[in-house]
């Protein structure tokens, strides 16, 4: 952003104060995810920078708490690891499903009541988690549901339908109804149609739907607090206990690769959108 | 549809609007069936649990159903003076069930929140009763209230009276720290009892602050990220989606980090002369903990619908507005702004809702003075298992977010988020 050379002193001072402003707000939103590399590789059992550290001496810095965290004795790495992508595994297709289906239902012209609806599937995600974890929780202990993963797994899926529902619907918002209609036309029937022809072009919005629901899954803590139990602990639970209770550097290691994986989702979740948006060029 | 269009008919024979209708219908109903199996879902698993919290929360058939013929009899009694005969005995046989049932503690302790020094009474009356002391054959009135001098106070039929109605709002009215007096009005908490009241300022107080400061962040990096060549803005986009993608408890974990007391922060506050090194202020366990981890966690949610809205509004207005006189300033302010309002009302509602239910954040790193209603009702959930009262401050709190909801899909409309 170079400014004309003709542009007043007071617009010059206000222009590097903006960017100024900018650098700062960038920095406050990654910064702190980056303290948590360096500090995951302490050699010392405390959270903060050791004398060592700051002189970038190499004894200060060890793989001692990733080794602890795959081999520590009692650990409930593994355990939570498993059990959060089982979870997050049968949550997203769930979502997926029920939600592709709502979508397509709600992009059809003839839907009756089509705000009213959406209000309702997309409530999950704006009523505070803290209320959905007491009301699933009731209802997952009457059914007798609660500490199973089924429960957790139904818990996920109300909410990460709305995620999967806004994007398929953003993605239908840009569809031609007429390559379905040609399709019919051509004698295919409706299941074919959608397989052959509507999927495959509403494809990365399920995906980047799916993605949402995923990490939304993964990522959920207060309605797993409600209804697991010792044997349905996930990566979050255990973190949360972890930066209650007992603050360990072995939390930054797991954090460490949560971050990795967020990264490659995030990737993904890019590249995802920008074929979406170049779908929709062509069909424009 | 014209007059000569309806005459129009198919090939076998039916008008074409008939036929068309019976299309749409057909249509209209596939469309339905779509949404259905996720809507049953959510209606089964979701919204009918949330309805059924409101009954949760003004249960209260206990004692109802502890006492039938005590309440049966006291309809005839007009609560001013001491009752009948006939509620005394109708209390004794209510009273000998529950201790052959061996739940008359619990009548004790629910009577006693209703009023102070049930418990006693009610343990006097229960060994006189084990103890076989009380002669059925004479006046029961008359023996139960020699057990104590407080079974002669009206003030205690008249609590037992109140709360014969299988429904009571008084949890609603705890929420708000106000309760039912012995006369039936609604009373007020003494003023250094009113933890409720403040808690829910707090968290209206830090939600709006917290949509402030997103504001005030995210209007200047949206209105770069718009307005810098594609190439350099994709490259500072990420510095906004990766940390939305990370996990709330990493982005958590690492302000606890920053924040302690020999911290990344303190450190450099430290090292800058800011304050001294053995006097290095409290950022975590209150409110600067929960105001700054908020305000991260929640600057993208403010970024992404500005930006979308400001995506769309072409460079040469502002070019316009200053070619026509006007100085950067006054074109911004007059051009510009009024032009991304609509994103400022998403963005500011959005951040709103999700602040004002927010509870893993202040829970680890608000402290006692950082905690916010969510905290509460968890608190109420999990501790002092009273899941009544948690289900009446949940709708408290579901209620006002419902209406920032209503709000919100009023301007914006629900299919407008935009995610990423």
């Amino acid at each position: 952003m170079a400014l004309p050379s003709y542009t007043e002193t007071r617009y010059r001072i206000w222009h590097y104060f903006y960017i100024a402003i900018c650098t700062f707000v960038f920095f406050f939103l990654i910064a702190p995810l980056f303290v948590i590399f360096p500090l995951s590789f302490n050699a010392e059992e405390f959270l903060v920078f050791s004398e060592g550290m700051k002189r970038l001496d190499p004894e200060a810095f060890s793989f001692r708490w990733y080794h602890e965290m795959v081999y520590g004795t009692k650990n409930p790495w593994g355990l939570a690891a498993k059990n959060s992508f089982i979870i997050a595994i049968f949550a997203t297709i769930g979502s997926i499903i029920l939600g592709t289906l709502a979508a397509l239902g709600l992009s059809s012209r003839h839907m009756p009541y089509k705000g009213l609806i959406m209000a309702v599937l997309i409530s999950p995600m704006i009523v505070p988690l803290i209320i959905s974890g007491v009301a699933i929780f009731f209802f997952m202990a009457k059914v007798g549901l609660a500490a199973t993963h089924t429960g957790i797994v139904m818990a996920h899926i109300i909410l990460g339908t709305p995620f999967v529902v806004i994007t398929v619907t953003a993605t239908l918002s840009g569809f031609d109804h007429s390559v379905t209609r040609a399709a019919s036309s051509l004698g295919s029937n409706p299941f074919n149609t959608f397989m052959k022809i509507t999927l495959p072009l509403i494809l990365p919005g399920v995906i980047s739907g799916g993605l949402f629901a995923f990490v939304t899954s993964f990522d959920e803590v207060v309605v797993v607090l409600f209804l697991a139990g010792l044997e349905n602990t996930t990566i979050p639970v255990q973190m949360w206990t972890g930066l209650r209770e007992q603050l360990s550097p072995t939390i930054l290691a797991v954090a460490t690769c949560l971050i990795i994986l967020s990264t490659l989702i995030l990737v993904t979740a890019e590249l995802l959108r920008r074929r979406s948006e170049r779908l929709r060029g062509i069909n424009r | 549809m014209s007059s000569e269009t309806k005459q129009i008919l198919t090939t076998d024979g039916i008008p074409l609007e008939v036929s068309l209708k019976k299309a749409e219908k057909k249509n209209k109903i596939r469309a339905f069936l779509l949404v259905a199996p996720l809507l049953l879902f959510l209606f089964i698993t979701y919204v009918f649990p949330i309805g059924e919290m409101f009954t949760r929360s003004v249960d209260d058939k206990m004692i109802t159903n502890m006492l039938p013929k005590t309440f049966k009899a006291m309809e005839k009694w007009d609560g001013k003076e001491l009752p009948s005969e006939e509620v005394f005995a109708g209390f004794y046989s209510d009273y000998k069930v529950l201790i052959e049932n061996q739940t008359q503690g619990k009548l004790g302790q629910r009577l006693n929140k209703e009023k102070n020094g049930f418990n006693s009474i009610t343990k006097k009356l229960m060994r006189q009763i084990k103890r076989n002391k009380i002669d059925e054959s004479q006046s029961i009135k008359e023996q139960i209230m020699k057990v104590h001098k407080r079974w002669r106070d009206v003030e205690y039929w008249q609590a037992i009276k109140r709360t014969a109605p299988p429904y009571t709002m008084a949890k609603y009215l705890k929420g708000m720290d106000m309760y039912f007096a012995a006369d039936g009005s609604i009373a007020q908490v003494d003023e250094d009892r009113r933890i409720h009241r403040i808690l829910w300022l707090r968290t209206l107080e830090i939600a709006l602050f917290v949509t402030i400061f997103c504001f005030l962040m995210g209007y200047p990096i949206a209105h770069l990220l718009a307005t810098l060549p594609m190439k350099y803005s994709n490259l500072l986009m990420i510095c906004v989606l990766l940390p939305f993608w990370t996990s709330l408890l990493v982005r958590t974990a690492s302000w606890m980090i920053l924040l302690q007391q020999q911290g990344v922060v303190n450190d450099f506050f430290v090292m800058i002369g800011l304050v001294a090194d053995d006097n290095r202020p409290e950022m975590m366990y209150n409110k600067v903990g929960t105001y700054v981890a908020m305000t991260q966690i929640l600057l993208p949610f403010m970024v992404l619908p500005l930006y979308s809205v400001m995506k769309t509004i072409s460079p040469s207005l502002m070019r316009a507005g200053k070619s026509l006189g006007g100085t950067p300033f006054v074109a911004f302010w007059k051009v510009y702004f009024p032009l991304t309002i609509p994103g400022i009302g998403a963005g500011c509602l959005l951040v709103f809702i999700l602040a004002i239910g927010y509870y893993i954040t202040p829970a680890l790193v608000g402290g006692a003075s950082g905690t916010l209603i969510s905290n509460q009702i968890a608190y109420h959930m999990k501790t002092t298992l009273d899941w009544s009262f948690a289900s009446a401050m949940g709708l408290m709190l579901l209620s006002g977010v419902l209406v920032i909801y209503w709000i919100y899909n009023k301007l914006v409309g629900v299919d407008n988020i935009k995610l990423g």
